[in-house]
């Protein structure tokens, strides 16, 4: 087969997905954890070949190919196609989403069989990688489609999983509805996110008379000229879209909460793929935002706003997944800037190396909390104690040296320590800020400052030190199932930055063929320099507050003393699912409480019920009449008769 | 020639009596019969006209009209003897189970 070709096998990519979840519905539970695993992640494995062989035919052609399968939807103007978009864009998220996932899928095996023990369901096995790949299947519907419907169907795909996978353990949790409420909220947020993205599309086909890609944005500069209001509207409303899915504040609140779901879960979703759907959206509509400056300054200031505000939170945090959930908030904020910037590319060189990293950080703080486990049990009675709570941890680095050594490369590597990923993708957004956007730059500057800070603090507490809890002392190293997944990514971590070298810029050239040519990023010692110093300078000032300073559990942070209330702030997120709380859903409640009670039940149903009773008194009247005495009838008859003659006579 | 009035007025009369018979009385035969008194009223109508017009149609439909009443008679009779034997009566005031 030509190499051109290869181009036509796109839609595999996401039928290989589902073809693994069928056989793991039917035949799954009969023939055991080994089958589910293998099948669920042979399925994302094939599609991310497939992935590969659509990227080198792609290269030899790297103009964009549409594969069609059908149409789906014909109304009158509206065409919808079943229709696959291969282009060098859309390549690089399959790239990232079918071969992270395949890594996650393989450590899963690993994680899932101690997971299900540990929760004593060892049955869920299975549906943990029936949704997996259900997962990729979405995600990889989103990245392929050629128009925007085709788009939003895996855009809600990936929430449907994700509330699925948030909510693995439904039954478990706070008050035993914990978890539950946590893929509540994270659903529920992420309605009002498409509710925006929806407004969205349908201005779209109101303005351009189609949703496929081409098509639309051939029109942008037409419709931006003739009707600027809409193009604003258009882009602000698909920001609302953006901020519900890729985490950007205000609707960022569900993210932290989502790390109910297994750790893979978290890793795989709210980490590497799903929540950069949003960035990737921005990117594929670059076309839409270059137009309409405000819209770009808006999205920029959330993206660096957010990624400020996270990293503030990230760094009072105890719960070693929370950590990183902001961090991963904090870093989609950097790549939202990088979008709304215009820095498209650099937004998605940063995806891509996050992805590597932050996935590899997840998966190895899995490994963390499945050691910490380990060590619970095997020193039974150590109360309930929190095997996610760092300052139940400590000097893990001697018991889980891989997991420590891959931490290590994630943490450093999300610091922005040269040579690796992190630094090159993080100095290429700043390096675009620095360029036209000083307050902006300043903000990115102080965020990345702070990331090295917390992911430094979060070393020190969980590997440094003496273990404060026996778990910790007795914790164990992972089985080899999940540490090979665990060193690739890492590996992938290190040399993640080589996709965009400054000069060489291969990404770069990459994309041009979707995104147009753009200049590429230059490459700003003075940058790069500073936003190495501020990465050590934040690792090592991780490093003098944190180390040596915990010795028990309870020992206090000595963040505390130092920033006192601001540490009290971070420590409780700023308040702001209270905030939420009082300001949103308290009066929502009270709403839905009025529209209740006295409306509900007091205007309508009483409508209703008087409607009701009326009909019945008057029948109940009318049916006197029928006594069942022959003569009355006749009576009736007679008197009716005469009426209708007499009416005749006199007319 | 008599006038038209005296057979039309004793039409009259007689679909009167079969009214009031029909409405006040309670044995089933007697509604019968006043049932009768009303087709034979509305027999002798016909009659009366065809005569005045000269019209043989009037006296065809009287056939018409006998016969069926013959019939209906037959009918009527089956169902009172029928209900007669299920209820030992034959008051139309005790049949009044069809009622809403």
């Amino acid at each position: 087969m030509e190499s051109g070709q290869y181009l036509n096998l796109v839609p595999w990519v996401v039928f290989m997905p589902v073809t693994g979840l069928v056989i793991n519905l039917l035949f799954g539970k009969r023939f055991g954890e080994t089958f589910s695993g293998v099948v669920g992640s042979l399925a994302s494995g094939l599609s991310f070949i497939v992935s590969v062989l659509v990227a080198i035919g792609l290269a030899a052609h790297p103009e964009a190919a549409i594969v069609t399968l059908g149409e789906w939807i014909t109304i009158g103007a509206l065409q919808v196609h079943w229709a696959f978009r291969v282009d060098t864009l859309s390549v690089v998220m399959m790239l990232v989403v079918s071969g992270v996932g395949t890594l996650i899928h393989i450590y899963s095996i690993g994680y899932m069989h101690s997971d299900v023990r540990h929760n004593g369901d060892p049955e869920r096995f299975t549906r943990f990688f029936v949704y997996l790949n259900l997962f990729i299947a979405s995600m990889m519907t989103l990245v392929s489609a050629d128009n925007f419907v085709m788009m939003f169907v895996g855009w809600e795909g990936v929430g449907l999983c994700s509330y699925l996978l948030i909510g693995f353990w439904f039954e478990k949790g706070k008050n035993g509805t914990g978890n539950a409420e946590a893929a509540k909220k994270a659903f529920i947020t992420n309605r009002i996110g498409d509710f925006g993205l929806l407004i969205a599309m349908f201005m779209i086909f109101k303005y351009f008379g189609s949703f496929q890609f081409d098509t639309v944005f051939g029109q942008a500069a037409q419709v931006a000229q003739a009707h600027p209001g809409a193009m604003l509207a258009i882009t602000l409303f698909m920001l609302l879209g953006v901020t519900g899915k890729s985490a950007q504040i205000p609707l960022f609140v569900w993210l932290p909460d989502a790390m109910a779901g297994p750790t893979p879960v978290s890793a795989l979703i709210h980490a590497a793929t799903m929540v950069t759907a949003g960035v990737y959206l921005v990117a594929r509509s670059s076309a839409f935002y270059s137009l309409v400056p405000t819209a770009q300054t808006v999205v920029m200031w959330i993206g660096g706003l957010t990624a400020f505000f996270a990293a503030t939170i990230a760094i009072g945090q105890y719960d070693i997944k929370k950590v990183l959930a902001y961090s991963t908030i904090s870093q989609l904020g950097f790549m939202v800037a990088a979008v709304g910037m215009g820095a498209t590319v650099a937004g998605m060189f940063h995806l891509v190396t996050h992805a590597f990293f932050k996935g590899l950080l997840f998966l190895a703080a899995g490994s963390v909390i499945q050691g910490v486990e380990r060590g619970l049990h095997h020193a039974h009675g150590a109360g309930d104690l929190d095997p996610q709570d760092m300052r139940n941890m400590g000097g893990l680095r001697k018991v889980m040296p891989v997991t420590f050594w891959v931490y290590l490369i994630g943490g450093l590597a999300l610091s922005g320590i040269v040579p690796l990923a992190g630094f090159f993708s993080k100095d290429e957004i700043l390096a675009a800020a620095y360029h036209g956007q000083p307050a902006l730059f300043i903000l990115l500057v102080i965020s990345a400052f702070m990331t090295a800070f917390y992911m430094g603090r979060q070393l020190v507490m969980v590997f440094f030190g003496k273990p404060r809890s026996a778990a910790a002392e007795g914790a164990s190293e992972s089985p080899k199932v999940m540490t090979i997944p665990l060193i690739i990514l890492a590996g992938l971590s290190i040399i993640g930055g080589a996709l965009n070298l400054p000069g060489v810029h291969t990404l770069e050239h990459w994309l041009s063929h979707t995104l147009g040519e753009g200049e590429p990023a230059k490459f700003i010692w003075l940058v790069a320099g500073l936003s190495l110093v501020l990465a050590l300078a934040g690792l090592g000032l991780g490093w003098l507050v944190y180390s040596g300073k915990l010795n028990k559990a309870e020992d206090p942070d000595p963040m505390k003393s130092k920033l006192g209330p601001v540490f009290t702030g971070m420590e409780h997120k700023w308040w702001v699912d209270e905030f939420y709380q009082a300001l949103i859903l308290n009066p929502y409640k009270a709403f839905s409480e009025f529209m209740a009670n006295p409306v509900d039940l007091g205007v309508i149903d009483r409508i209703g019920g008087g409607l009701a009773a009326g009909a019945r008194s008057a029948s109940e009247g009318l049916s006197k009449i029928q006594n069942g005495f022959v003569r009355s009838y006749a009576l009736w008859m007679l008197i009716g008769l005469v009426a209708i003659m007499t009416y005749l006579i006199l007319k | 020639m008599y006038p038209l009035i005296f057979p039309l007025a004793l039409a009259g009369i007689l679909f009167s009596i079969g009214v009031v018979g029909f409405l006040i009385r309670k044995n089933a035969i007697i509604v019968f019969m006043s049932l009768e008194l009303m087709f034979n009223a509305a027999n002798l109508v016909f009659i009366t006209f065809a005569n005045y017009f000269q019209n043989v149609n009037g006296q065809v439909i009287v056939i018409f009209i006998m016969t069926t009443a013959a019939a209906e008679v037959a009918v009527g009779l089956a169902l009172i003897v029928s209900i007669f034997r299920s209820r030992h009566s034959i008051s139309v005031d005790d049949l009044n189970k069809l009622k809403g």
